[in-house]
């Protein structure tokens, strides 16, 4: 940890729990509201010593539980305050109902996620089901590839939240990425706060020339009205995402578009996945791509807002899309994004065929031989052109 | 009765900058006991005005001068922290 007091542009090997709180750190937000939770515990206990060691001028308030931290990360932004925390699994699950009221509020609170599953049966280890039964919060949600990735997520997701006035997660793998160390490249702490600027909150609580009411009871006759603004809130976001993104990679060199394609071209089969399995997948598809077939894998970025635009756009060009997910949502029907690709797709005539594969609960490995058997199973669709209807499980006994 | 806006009209956040709009719900309506304050009992300490979570306690001056019953839910907390020995506050049916 010493290394990262020296500052400055550094080449590291930094876990990326530890990449995520140092990103924290050079953003120095006004407040921190922590509680642990495996995976995600480090973030907010590095983050800590950077609080005891004079190295930030964040309030640093530990909290008795998730919904507490949640809850005071509202209060605090609703006061003009730049508030984050992290948390995982069942933390973000307790914290369930704030997260609606952060929205609601418009306010723009960044979170880390270090995914990882839900109870029960308790288990620490990674899969999407976490953030993806959030999805309905109005948080806008970034599933990152790698911690150099998480890292760049944070930073951009400040000056995101911060235009769009909506809270924002970062998701790294839990175990995956969080616990694994990795080749990280930082950024000087002055390019980082000219990045972010300084925040314009919509209002604040300390204002007490100009008191305002924050989260009043609106009934029958308004409750609608609030919740098409806020929903128009969502629906404007994607732009100023793309803007984020793009002034990024041009001050700092990475790019990191909301939806890639790699090895795409000509392919008729590509699997869509979302976090570090992209990784896998794109040197399963060097690997098959080198006997001849051609297959590709598409990484979604951003989980939400639903992009369905570029989905049809990225999508419209293959016959066969197969979606990896790393979340059974016991819908009784297809996994969750995979439901959500086919609802986007619905307009399309032609359409690719969306088969739906759940993978990795709770952790669970899914090899670069798993991935190869997806995609020869994708090319034996766009074969036969049969449709597949059931979800398949890969990995599980 | 004011025209209902549409929601581009709306605040961003819900948020209500209208101070006085709270005042126009007269919370009054929805008690079923009331706290009924004895004048000549009460030594002023002020405990219940420091309790009362609508602010339906009237002071003038530091001074206790009675109940806001246009707010005054009727929670009858006034009534619980009054000072045993002084018990200037009373709770009692609300008739209709």
């Amino acid at each position: 940890m010493a290394n990262f007091e020296e500052g400055g542009e550094m080449t590291l090997a930094k876990t990326g729990n530890e990449a995520m709180a140092y990103a924290m750190k050079q953003c120095n937000p006004d407040v921190v509201a922590a509680y642990p939770i495996t995976p995600s515990t480090e973030i907010v206990q590095i983050f800590s010593s950077f609080v005891a060691d004079g190295l930030v001028d964040t309030e640093y308030i530990p909290v008795e539980s998730e919904h507490s931290a949640m809850s005071a990360c509202i209060g605090a932004a609703a006061a003009g305050a730049r508030a984050m925390t992290a948390t995982a699994s069942q933390g973000l699950a307790l914290m369930h109902e704030m997260l609606f009221i952060a929205a609601g509020l418009r306010l723009p609170i960044v979170m880390c996620v270090a995914s990882r599953s839900l109870s029960s049966p308790l288990n620490i280890h990674c899969d999407h089901s976490d953030s993806v039964a959030s999805r309905d919060s109005g948080w806008i949600q970034i599933f990152c590839e790698s911690s150099q990735e998480g890292y760049d997520s944070v930073i951009q997701a400040v000056k995101i939240a911060e235009s769009c006035y909506l809270p924002v997660i970062v998701a790294i793998d839990g175990f995956i990425l969080s616990h694994c160390m990795e080749r990280i490249e930082t950024l000087d702490d002055v390019d980082i706060k000219s990045f972010i600027g300084k925040l314009k909150p919509n209002y604040t609580l300390l204002d007490i020339k100009n008191p305002i009411t924050v989260s009043p009871a609106c009934l029958t006759d308004s409750y609608f009205e609030h919740k098409r603004a806020e929903a128009q809130g969502m629906n404007d976001a994607l732009p100023k995402i793309e803007k984020v993104i793009s002034e990024y990679a041009q001050k700092f060199g990475r790019n990191y578009p909301v939806i890639e394609e790699y090895r795409t071209d000509g392919a008729d089969v590509v699997i869509l996945a979302m976090g570090s399995t992209v990784g896998t997948a794109k040197i399963v598809v060097d690997e098959l791509r080198a006997k001849g077939k051609k297959v590709g894998v598409v990484k979604l970025r951003i989980f939400r807002p639903l992009i369905a635009q570029k989905m049809i756009d990225t999508f419209k060009k293959f016959k066969v899309v197969g979606v990896l997910d790393r979340v059974e949502s016991m819908s009784s029907y297809i996994s969750p994004l995979a439901t959500e690709v086919r609802s986007a797709l619905y307009t399309l005539s032609p359409k690719p065929i969306v088969p739906s594969y759940v993978y990795g609960l709770g952790g669970r490995e899914i090899t670069q031989d798993d991935i190869a058997s997806v995609f020869d199973e994708l090319l034996q669709i766009k074969d036969t052109g049969k449709t597949k209807e059931e979800v398949s499980y890969v990995g599980v006994r | 009765m004011a025209k209902l806006k549409s929601w581009k009209e709306l605040p961003c956040g819900a948020i209500l900058t209208d101070t006085k709009a709270v005042l126009d719900n007269k919370t009054g309506a929805w008690r079923g006991f009331r706290p009924v304050w004895n004048k000549e009992k009460c030594i002023n300490c002020l405990t219940c005005w420091i309790y009362c979570p609508d602010a339906a306690i009237i002071l003038t001056d530091g001074k206790h001068q009675g109940i806001n019953y246009d707010y005054c839910k009727g929670c009858g907390i006034c009534a619980e922290v009054c000072p045993k020995k002084v018990q200037a506050i009373t709770m009692e049916k609300e008739e209709k």
